[in-house]
């Protein structure tokens, strides 16, 4: 069982849940972006956790199957195909030897996830088969797909008792082009002046073309830092600090423009001052925002953070349960 | 009848392929299929969007350096 690529899309990558505990090594955790769009489409087809799948962004790529497959397409509003036909998304489906999976013009979100029975079996690098593309490891070859990958299926079985299940409609997220990202204020946010902290926090921001699977850059304001004597170690700039960790999802704001959020791909640690990290829970959120979309930043302390996190994880709990 | 070339991608479009370039067609211009009509900038790449069947352009729907949806009409030809 394979799939031909016929057209790659923009940016269709292998991803998983993705190689997260290597900041040691300095190596970004990749994987799906949209952590519960992905794994709904593993309990859909019946996959076990952390089996690959495709993440599809902005643009479709059009894929036939080499035999029948069962197959689920979750994540944003970008309206599958069959054969030229409108499909349900959330849903498991069939699909027969020869058919062509294509997609209409993306309505809302941003990344769409193709979750394939038997999984997508490229080589496990790091215990992981996620793409990082910036340096060419994991995934498909290390890199997006193109025209004409073939990309082998692993054994499923027969899972045709699995077409028709479908994820109940008020628990399929729904996007928009205004966003709200609740964030944890810190590690390094005494760097920055209090009045543009409130700036930063007030500040209705603006998704530039530039966001991709690295960062998410923002425009709409300007911060400033308090001003000192830079320590030993920190670079010139104001929003300079002695280098650090990043965590996933924290922000830095370069030259007091343009905030960015490191997001999957991003670089371990350096000594840009971080100002907050968006929560994890709200990472998928931030996922499905497009270019040019608005972003609103609110801050929450750890407990609320911890407590969205643990619902989310009973919401996907129950959800799995339903599909059993 | 009018036809109009969309954007298949969410992005910043340009009509000229550089700030000091010409735009790659202007109003009234005869294009051919796969002709050039504009780049797409999104995700740190630029990406052409061309023209699928012959025609002349009867207008511009989108300013150079607008942002864009996906779907959006760019250029309308007859």
């Amino acid at each position: 069982m394979a799939i031909k690529v016929r057209k790659p899309g923009l940016l269709t990558t292998v991803q998983d849940t993705g190689r997260f505990g290597e900041y040691d090594i300095g190596m970004p955790p990749s994987g799906a972006m949209d952590v519960f769009s992905y794994q709904i489409g593993n309990y859909l087809v019946g996959n076990e956790d952390g089996a690959a799948g495709l993440e599809i962004t902005y643009f479709g790529p059009e894929l036939e199957f080499t035999e029948g497959a069962v197959i689920a397409i979750t994540g944003a509003d970008l309206p599958p195909k069959i054969n030229g036909e409108e499909v349900p998304t959330w849903e498991a489906l069939w699909v027969e030897e020869g058919d062509v999976l294509s997609f209409d013009y993306l309505r809302n979100g941003a990344r769409s996830y193709l979750a394939v029975a038997g999984g997508i079996d490229v080589p496990i690098f790091i215990h992981s088969r996620s793409t990082y593309t910036l340096i060419g490891l994991g995934g498909h070859e290390g890199r997006a797909l193109k025209e004409g990958d073939h990309l082998k299926i692993g054994e499923a079985g027969d899972r045709s008792v699995r077409v028709g299940m479908a994820v109940a409609r008020e628990q399929i997220p729904t996007f928009s082009d205004e966003t709200e990202l609740r964030v944890i204020i810190g590690l390094a946010s005494y760097r920055l002046t209090e009045e543009s902290m409130r700036t930063f926090l007030g500040t209705t921001w603006t998704v530039t073309p530039d966001a991709d699977r690295v960062g998410y850059r923002y425009k709409g304001g300007e911060l400033g830092f308090v001003e000192r004597e830079q320590p030993a170690g920190a670079g010139a700039d104001p929003a300079n600090v002695v280098d650090f960790g990043y965590p996933v999802g924290s922000i830095q704001v370069p030259g007091g423009v343009e905030p960015i959020v490191l997001v999957n791909d991003a670089v371990t640690g350096g000594g840009y001052a971080t100002i907050g990290t968006v929560i994890s829970v709200d990472r998928d959120a931030l996922a499905q925002t497009k270019t040019n979309d608005k972003t609103r930043f609110r801050r929450v302390e750890l407990a609320e953070a911890l407590e969205a996190r643990e619902a989310r994880r009973r919401q996907m709990a129950e959800i799995r349960q339903a599909l059993l | 009848m009018a036809e109009t070339i969309k954007s298949p991608m969410p992005g910043t479009f340009y009509r000229r392929p550089d700030p000091e370039s010409a735009p790659f067609v202007n109003e009234g211009d005869e294009v051919s299929s796969g002709d050039t009509i504009g780049i797409i900038e999104v995700m740190k790449s630029f990406h052409e969007i061309k023209a699928e069947g012959a025609g002349t352009v009867s207008r511009f729907l989108i300013e150079d350096e607008d942002p864009v949806g996906a779907g959006q009409d760019l250029v309308e030809l007859e």
